[in-house]
């Protein structure tokens, strides 16, 4: 017992911070010190106004300035389940969990008002927030939000696609799968 | 000259020898006992928080994803404790008034973040990367536990080296589907051990560097 009483942990718990970490040294009681405003890291410099923006001057882009593969699809698909489901609801209806649990819900993105706003609608509004939406800047990317806008656009084609727009080879494939 | 031990000397050398023995085999459970518990470990101790935050309610209840808040767990060493706004985003509107969740609107108002109580905390020596761990289908729960079952946060595993080094040596044993590592009521499979070994090869996992003293300690 003697011996272990000469055990010391300050290996364990060396003089730095942690991330996040506390410290008496500041007002705010954080040891990490907020970015002076204007900072930028180094490549981070975001100069393309439309991508960073989701504007061109003060009027919103029509189109998503990324190329939308199946990739970013998949990548938007992923993002939107665990940002935007929880009250847009899995197919875009408004009607996620929270919206459930009293939330005030959201408007569905299969309305003509949706449907028909520029890409750079759904950028503006993740970046910023919209009514009691918070911004989700701080949790969403930038090309994460373009996904995302690209994927609320899949979702609304799928709400809103007709026979005629397949090709006839889908068509059969489609038509295969319901009489199995 | 008179004698200088006692005929009862004998016993008490015997009694004493016998009873060091007694005392380091007896001691020495007593250490290991210590060293093992949980009042060392702190394993399934519920941290006190300044909000009781329940990662059941969130997560099996309302089914949020665990990078909803933990947002930086993809692509930094850090997980990340979400800042006051991410909990304001649904609180800013409801349990607008519960007495519980005071701290966090009082965070919220005078800008100073929430002082959470770290449950997993591994000691300063150790280089642990969040990232490279989830990129490489360490899934959440092989280290966190059943955290979708627990109203209140604890520790499910000791965070000793043995237990790192009980994957290190071996990761086929918990490595899983990328696709599966934020799916906290994944099991591994039958074949776990057969498929694991198909993963730590498709994941290029370089088993070789993964004991390597210079792998955890920098």
């Amino acid at each position: 017992m003697l011996l272990l009483c000469g055990c010391r942990r300050e290996m364990y718990h060396q003089p730095r911070s942690d991330p996040l970490a506390s410290s008496t040294l500041f007002a705010n009681g954080a040891a990490s010190r907020p970015l002076v405003p204007g900072t930028v890291a180094r490549g981070h410099l975001d100069a393309d106004e439309q991508f960073y923006t989701g504007k061109k001057g003060t009027n919103l882009i029509e189109n998503i300035p990324i190329k939308v593969t199946r990739q970013v699809l998949e990548r938007g698909r992923e993002r939107y389940d665990i940002y935007c489901s929880v009250c847009h609801g899995r197919t875009g209806a408004g009607n996620g969990m929270i919206p459930q649990r009293g939330f005030p819900p959201p408007p569905s993105y299969h309305i003509d008002r949706l449907r028909q706003a520029p890409a750079g609608y759904y950028y503006d509004v993740i970046t910023h927030g919209y009514g009691i939406m918070y911004s989700y800047a701080e949790r969403v990317e930038p090309a994460d939000r373009w996904a995302i806008t690209a994927y609320i656009r899949a979702l609304q084609l799928s709400h809103n696609a007709s026979l005629a727009d397949l090709t006839p080879s889908e068509r059969a494939q489609l038509e295969g799968q319901q009489h199995e | 000259m008179p004698q200088i031990f006692r005929r009862r000397s004998n016993t008490i050398a015997r009694v004493s020898i016998l009873g060091s023995v007694v005392f380091l085999v007896v001691g020495g459970w007593a250490l290991d006992a210590v060293w093992w518990s949980p009042y060392t470990t702190k394993v399934n101790v519920p941290i006190e928080q300044p909000v009781p935050f329940s990662h059941e309610h969130h997560y099996s209840g309302l089914g949020i994803d665990c990078r909803y808040c933990h947002t930086s767990v993809e692509k930094s060493s850090f997980a990340g404790i979400p800042p006051t706004e991410t909990c304001m985003t649904c609180h800013s509107q409801l349990y607008i008034d519960a007495p519980l969740l005071a701290p966090v609107r009082q965070s919220l108002a005078y800008d100073v973040p929430l002082r959470w109580n770290r449950v997993d905390d591994l000691p300063d020596f150790v280089y642990f990367n969040h990232s490279i761990h989830v990129a490489k289908g360490i899934g959440c729960s092989t280290c966190h536990g059943p955290v979708n079952k627990m109203p209140l946060t604890w520790k499910a595993n000791t965070l000793y080296m043995k237990w790192c080094l009980d994957c290190h040596r071996n990761p086929a044993q918990f490595i899983r589907p990328q696709e599966e590592v934020f799916n906290m009521q994944w099991a591994p499979p039958a074949n776990q051990l057969a498929q694991g070994h198909k993963l730590v090869e498709a994941y290029h996992v370089n088993t070789q560097q993964l004991t390597d003293c210079s792998m955890c300690h920098r």
